[in-house]
């Protein structure tokens, strides 16, 4: 073989040298970035998110194509799409459930961040994007959910934009301004039909933050200590091939609902058009948003419940400074790691009592949940940290794994 | 790690558990077989044209179905002529080059007729109440079409002490309208003469007519099913070889 560089090679470095795009990616997520040889497969979750929002915006923009945001004409659009568009059911069908499986995905992305004490430093900043983007993606789901104009797109929409209401002095004329008149109506449509299709390409720059946020530290590790350089292995070929290996699990999951359980998490009253003058009995909001709606309605003040509602996310904000251990992984943390799954516990309990009406049982075990919420927060992860004494650490990565061998 | 993934499973295992104990006061739906459930499930054609003739006998009087076009029967096995024929039966108001009002005959591209002319004159029809437009009435429901067969065969003599109102019916099924509705017992024993010879039974009436409204409601359920079956085979075959590639590609590491 000769040592002459073919053209294609040279065209290459010329373009390289001007505009070094390929070197870029592979120094982002490519054979320049270094990552722990230790990760497992809870770090497949990033870039699975990132596949969804990928997913999600091609299969909007062709919705798109074909939706009609007019409040007497979009759920027949819906339906049109669903019918008459070639394969219109497909793409609408992983839009929909698209969205419920970002969610899954996310959520299981920050718990394994929450498990590893990914957020603590020097990862703070990162976390914090993440946290913007979380709620970047709860407000486009939150729209998109009322483009169809079902029953519970109109009615979900009443209820959450009248949350603002609580605020004194300025609440009703806030809500007025958010509808564009005196009730959830066309205007509203049309301006989460504009920010639907807006805030998507607002959460991809947020995720370039977070990649970049990602790369100054680099990767944490499931033991949660500094890898040395020797136990560090090019993100690609190891990870792009472990994370593809991944997606093909993921897709699996996915095409089973897509295809064959379509509709089974979403509300049936979704295919009754929005009707101002029918309210439903039980307005429930979509699955994601259950744990906040219960602790929303644990609270009997209105206004309280509102701020309960937002400060049970903003408080992961100040997550890397109420959690007083430096040890990160909850695997030396043995106290940690028991009120960790409590914790999580919690969360699927808040999210069945959201799903119910709020009196009863399911009220008072909203509550217990809501305050265990907070003091999980507020009390127990700074006292675990300073009482617990954690198991010994590793001295590197590589040690840890002759000794599992052994 | 087993630790955790049985705490995980008893969790998940006490959530719908408690849950089933507080919905203890809903109507129980029973399950039903029905040909189009499943990874492999079809719609039986013969059954969807018998469902049809029960919609055009006995439903369309009340209720529209304002999403299916003529053109769409022809998934149930209809020939174009035969399809062009069922729509010339129907007749749909127009004007003239005078401007004058007319008829016209329907065509393939027109959509089944509303019953009504709107909200008012239904509700005025009906003792006040709405018939819902029966398009998407299998997905528009808890239950679906189990529901919706439970709900046409559900009418009987309401339990003692229970008074119902003037105009209206008991159905135990109706949980949504304290088991009180408004639409009278439709189905009964040879009501319709079905053109293939099948006996018409109450019960056979109410799969007829359940399984031609979840076409209704779902006319690609058959793309959806076979497409999915061979997406799934792709996608398994795919992370197989990805599985196998993972491996080998880690096993670089070993070496070293
Ligand atoms: C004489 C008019 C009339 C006819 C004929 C009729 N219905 Fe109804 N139907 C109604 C009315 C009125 C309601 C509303 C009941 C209420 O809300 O109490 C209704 C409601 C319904 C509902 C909704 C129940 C719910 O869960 O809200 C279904 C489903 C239904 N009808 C199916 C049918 C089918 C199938 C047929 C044909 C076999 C049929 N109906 C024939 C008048 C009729
Ligand atoms: C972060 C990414 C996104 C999320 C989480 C999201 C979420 C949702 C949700 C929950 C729905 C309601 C689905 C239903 O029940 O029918 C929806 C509908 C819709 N979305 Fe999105 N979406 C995203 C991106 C986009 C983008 C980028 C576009 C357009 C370019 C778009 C266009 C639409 C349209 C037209 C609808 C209405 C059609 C329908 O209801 O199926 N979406 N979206």
């Amino acid at each position: 073989m000769s040592t002459e560089k073919s053209v294609w090679q040279k065209a290459f470095e010329w373009h390289e040298a001007r505009l070094p795009l390929v070197s870029f990616v592979d120094n982002a997520v490519g054979s320049k970035y270094p990552a722990p040889k230790n990760l497992n497969y809870f770090w497949n979750f990033g870039f699975l998110a990132g596949f969804v929002l990928v997913l999600m915006i091609m299969t909007g923009i062709v919705l798109a194509m074909n939706y009609v945001p007019h409040k007497d004409m979009a759920f027949d659009s819906v339906e049109r799409i669903m019918r008459d568009v070639n394969y219109g059911w497909l793409i609408r069908y992983m839009h929909a459930n698209g969205a419920s499986f970002f969610f899954i995905v996310i959520y299981i992305h920050i718990f394994r961040g929450m498990y590893y004490g990914s957020y603590k430093a020097p990862r703070e900043v990162l976390w914090w994007m993440g946290i913007i983007i979380y709620l970047a993606m709860m407000a486009t789901a939150f729209m998109g959910y009322v483009l169809p104009w079902g029953q519970m797109s109109f009615w979900g929409a009443t209820v959450i934009t009248n949350m603002f209401s609580a605020i004194p002095l300025i609440g009703e004329p806030i809500v007025t301004w958010l509808w564009g008149g005196f009730g959830v109506d066309n205007p509203t449509l049309n301006r989460f039909f504009a920010l639907h299709y807006l805030l998507p390409f607002v959460i991809i720059g947020l995720v370039v933050l977070h990649i970049w946020a990602l790369h100054i530290p680099g990767s944490n590790n499931p033991l949660g200590i500094e890898a040395a350089p020797a136990d560090k292995i090019p993100f690609h070929p190891y990870y792009t091939i472990k994370d593809v290996f991944g997606l093909g699990v993921f897709l699996i999951v996915f095409f089973a609902i897509v295809f064959w359980l379509p509709n089974s998490l979403g509300h049936p009253l979704n295919y009754v058009e929005a009707n101002p003058l029918v309210t439903p009995p039980h307005i429930v909001p979509e699955w994601y948003y259950l744990p906040f709606y219960a602790i929303l309605r644990a609270i009997p003040d209105k206004l309280l419940g509102v701020v309960a509602m937002f400060g049970s996310i903003l408080i992961l904000f100040v997550l890397p400074w109420l959690d007083t251990s430096r040890v990160r992984s909850a695997t030396f943390r043995p106290v940690f790691k028991l009120f960790f799954w409590l914790f999580f516990a919690n969360g699927l309990v808040l999210g069945w009592c959201g799903s119910q009406l709020a009196e009863g049982l399911p009220l008072i075990i909203g509550r217990i949940c809501t305050f265990w919420y907070f003091f999980h927060f507020f009390v127990i992860v700074p006292v675990v940290g300073w009482m617990e004494t954690p198991r010994p650490l590793p001295a590197s990565i590589g040690s840890s794994v002759l000794k599992a061998a052994e | 790690m087993k630790k955790i993934i049985l705490a995980a499973a008893a969790v998940l295992a006490l959530v719908p558990a408690s849950i089933s104990a507080f919905a203890a006061t809903e109507v129980h739906i029973p399950k039903e077989q029905w040909g189009f459930s499943g990874v492999f499930g079809k719609f039986d054609r013969m059954q969807l044209q018998r469902g049809l003739q029960v919609y055009k006998e006995v439903c369309a009087s009340c209720h529209g179905l304002k999403q299916v076009a003529f053109r769409n029967l022809e998934a149930l096995g209809y020939s174009e002529e035969q399809v062009k024929a069922f729509a010339a039966e129907y007749e749909f108001p127009t004007l003239d080059d005078e401007g004058s009002d007319i008829t016209r005959k329907g065509l393939t591209s027109d959509y089944f007729p509303k019953p009504y002319p709107n909200e008012k004159f239904a509700r005025a029809s009906n003792n006040g109440a709405l018939p819902p437009d029966l398009s998407l009435i299998t997905k528009a429901r808890e239950g679906g079409p189990d529901y919706l067969f439970h709900l046409l065969t559900g009418y009987e003599d309401p339990p003692q002490g229970m008074t119902v109102m003037d105009g209206m019916h008991y159905n135990k099924y109706f949980a949504d309208g304290n088991f009180q509705i408004a639409m009278a017992r439709q189905l009964n024993d040879d009501q319709v003469t079905y053109a293939d010879g099948t006996k018409a039974s109450t019960d056979q009436i109410a799969r007829d007519i359940t399984v031609f409204l979840h076409w209704a409601a779902e006319p690609n359920l058959e793309a959806r099913n076979s497409t999915g079956f061979r997406v799934m085979i792709y996608m398994v075959i795919f992370t197989i070889l990805a599985f196998f590639l993972k491996q080998r590609i880690w096993a670089r590491l070993e070496k070293k």
